[in-house]
């Protein structure tokens, strides 16, 4: 499989980068390289195979369903590039 | 007579025990050297010496009150992956500029707790991705080795190639790294140096910046063999905040060096035979082999089918959880904001800036292999070849094998902008990157010199939990080889 410039713009779109003409244009040739690459794996039969979702046998861990840890708005807000009382600041997004 | 910075981690604290030295001029020593060294390498993107000689000096007070911890003392580099409370913490992205965490990983937490010493945050490539360390941010790292006769700089590998390169410079006693597709291992390889990947679940990924989180783990780079096994007991935990971390026993790694290998099953891939492979690589895999055999080791040829699989169905599954996890930098919580006149384009500017091109490139792969209509036919079967991988391992240690060994890269270093072509790059983990996709852990030696007089590196396999035999049969390597030191041209 390869993808074309448009099928680029659209991934950039929701990967939510912003790329101009000559960038796509750019990536366009990159990822049909990787995705050639990645194409190899077609060879292996996978009929019956399940997928792997975990390399170490073990039992997923729960905890009981409450506050385990929090009540530091100001430390959560502390990197934030615009905050305003313990808020995310960010542009307008309900007219 | 000796310098304190060329001291092991094992050495060092014997000799702060002894009272040869502190803990404060063993330290001084180390930020000494970094003055000199980090404007030629740029092994670290920020230096706390404060930090330092505060911890030093309250490592000083407990050897003194005769309460040394196991690190009590030992100044460590740590990747700018981890994140440390308070300071410098951007795994070498612009988008997390100025991020300073109000935590501290359970890996770096429970080596303060062993009374280690943090000397500043070591360099990588962007998100731990890359083999070259060309893709930080913040520039270049610069082997310490360079070709017999030449001044040409070399890569260090990556992605821990801070790490690598600070511990072959001997501007930490070790470091802190971490490998999702061979990154504590290849640049451990191309600096000489010793590394190893324990098998995941070892180490709590909690406060790790997360690249792909099924195959990411946490492990030291050293100059030897038994600093690594030091500081692995040291770095591995279960911890309630990571759910993957495993609940068993962290075994006491450094008895395991110096044990006999006699009788020991080490089985030889045939599928890591490749094809253009430098012969020097056949001579050190072959020397290899000789040395374990004359430690009593006997050797099985093994068959591992699936290995070649391995590195396409990682370019799946590691982009697309990357792209997955990198959603998060949206310039509202923290690091870079690049306004927008919406806030989606607001999101699409601070993307678009904050990210270097081989980010971008992972994201969009892992973007398009998980947009809808393409799941099935790449992630879905990534993970089948990745069952598949997996099972040839469970397959040879069923029939006996403790270990396996390997070349650990298909070259020794090479110059930045000497690789251009992304999938060229990728192959430098062709080795390694087996062990991540099936979850086991792997460890570099360093095992000799090429002909231009730059390190090669062996690689084991072990079973998973099985770090142990990893030490024990890494050590006889390491004295069959010995050790291997970079020429200090940087402190002239």
């Amino acid at each position: 499989m390869s993808v074309d410039l448009k099928t680029v713009k659209r991934v950039a779109g929701l990967a939510r980068i912003k790329v101009s003409d000559a960038q796509a244009e750019t990536m366009t040739g990159e990822l049909n390289a990787i995705l050639g690459f990645i194409e190899q794996l077609d060879e292996v039969n996978t009929d019956n195979v399940e997928p792997l979702t975990s390399v170490v046998e073990q039992t997923m861990k729960k905890r009981s369903d409450g506050v385990q840890d929090g009540g530091y708005a100001d430390k959560v807000v502390a990197n934030a590039p615009e905050s305003e009382d313990n808020f995310f600041m960010v542009p307008k997004v309900v007219e | 007579m000796t310098k304190l910075i060329d001291l092991t981690i094992a050495e060092a604290r014997d000799k702060l025990a002894a009272r040869e030295f502190s803990a404060s001029e063993l330290t001084e020593a180390y930020i000494g050297a970094i003055e000199s060294a980090n404007e030629s390498l740029n092994a670290y993107v920020t230096v706390t010496g404060d930090i330092a000689r505060e911890q030093a000096k309250a490592s000083d007070a407990k050897i003194a009150a005769g309460e040394a911890r196991p690190l009590e003392g030992i100044p460590l580099g740590i990747k700018d992956l981890y994140a440390t409370k308070g300071v410098h913490t951007q795994a070498c992205s612009h988008i997390l500029d100025g991020f300073k965490p109000e935590y501290e990983s359970t890996v770096t937490q429970n080596l303060f707790d062993d009374g280690a010493v943090m000397l500043g945050k070591l360099n990588m490539d962007e998100f731990a991705m890359g083999s070259s360390n060309e893709t930080s941010f913040y520039g270049n790292v610069v082997n310490p080795w360079r070709r017999n006769g030449s001044e040409t700089a070399l890569v260090p590998g990556g992605s821990s190639g801070g790490s690598a390169s600070a511990v072959a410079a001997k501007i930490c006693a070790a470091a802190t790294a971490s490998d999702t597709g061979g990154s504590i291992r290849q640049p451990a390889a191309l600096t000489g140096t010793v590394g190893i990947k324990p098998t995941y679940g070892r180490c709590s990924r909690w406060g790790m910046v997360a690249f792909a989180s099924s195959l990411d783990q946490a492990g030291p780079i050293g100059r030897t063999v038994r600093d690594n096994a030091i500081l692995l007991k040291s770095m591995a935990s279960v911890d309630a905040k990571d759910t993957t971390s495993v609940d068993l026993p962290v075994p006491d790694y450094e008895s395991f060096v110096g044990k006999s290998i006699k009788g020991m099953k080490i089985g030889i891939p045939k599928e890591y035979r490749m094809d253009g492979m430098p012969e020097e690589i056949e001579k050190l895999w072959q020397q290899g082999i000789d040395w374990l055999k004359a430690a009593g080791a006997e050797i099985v040829e093994i068959s591992l089918p699936h290995t070649k699989y391995a590195l396409p169905a990682y370019y799946i599954v590691a982009p697309a959880e990357a792209s997955s996890n990198l959603a998060r930098y949206d310039g509202v919580r923290y690091g870079l904001r690049v306004p927008g006149n919406d806030i989606v384009e607001m999101y699409e500017n601070t993307r678009a800036e904050g990210f270097g091109d081989e980010v971008k490139r992972r994201v969009m792969i892992g973007t398009y292999v998980l947009s809808a209509g393409y799941y099935d036919a790449y992630y879905l079967k990534a993970q089948k070849v990745r069952t598949l991988i997996k099972r040839d391992f469970d397959l040879v240690w069923e029939s006996g094998v403790d270990a396996i060994l390997t070349p650990t890269t298909p070259d020794a270093a090479f110059a930045p902008g000497e690789i251009t072509d992304p999938v060229t790059m990728y192959m430098n983990d062709v080795f390694t990157v087996t062990a991540n996709m099936a979850g086991i852990p792997g460890m570099s030696i360093p095992a000799g010199l090429n002909k231009d007089g730059l390190p090669l590196g062996l690689q084991l396999l072990g079973k998973p939990f099985d770090e142990g035999t990893l030490f024990q049969v890494g050590e006889v390597i390491e004295q069959a080889a010995g050790r291997f030191d970079a020429n200090d041209w940087w402190t002239k």
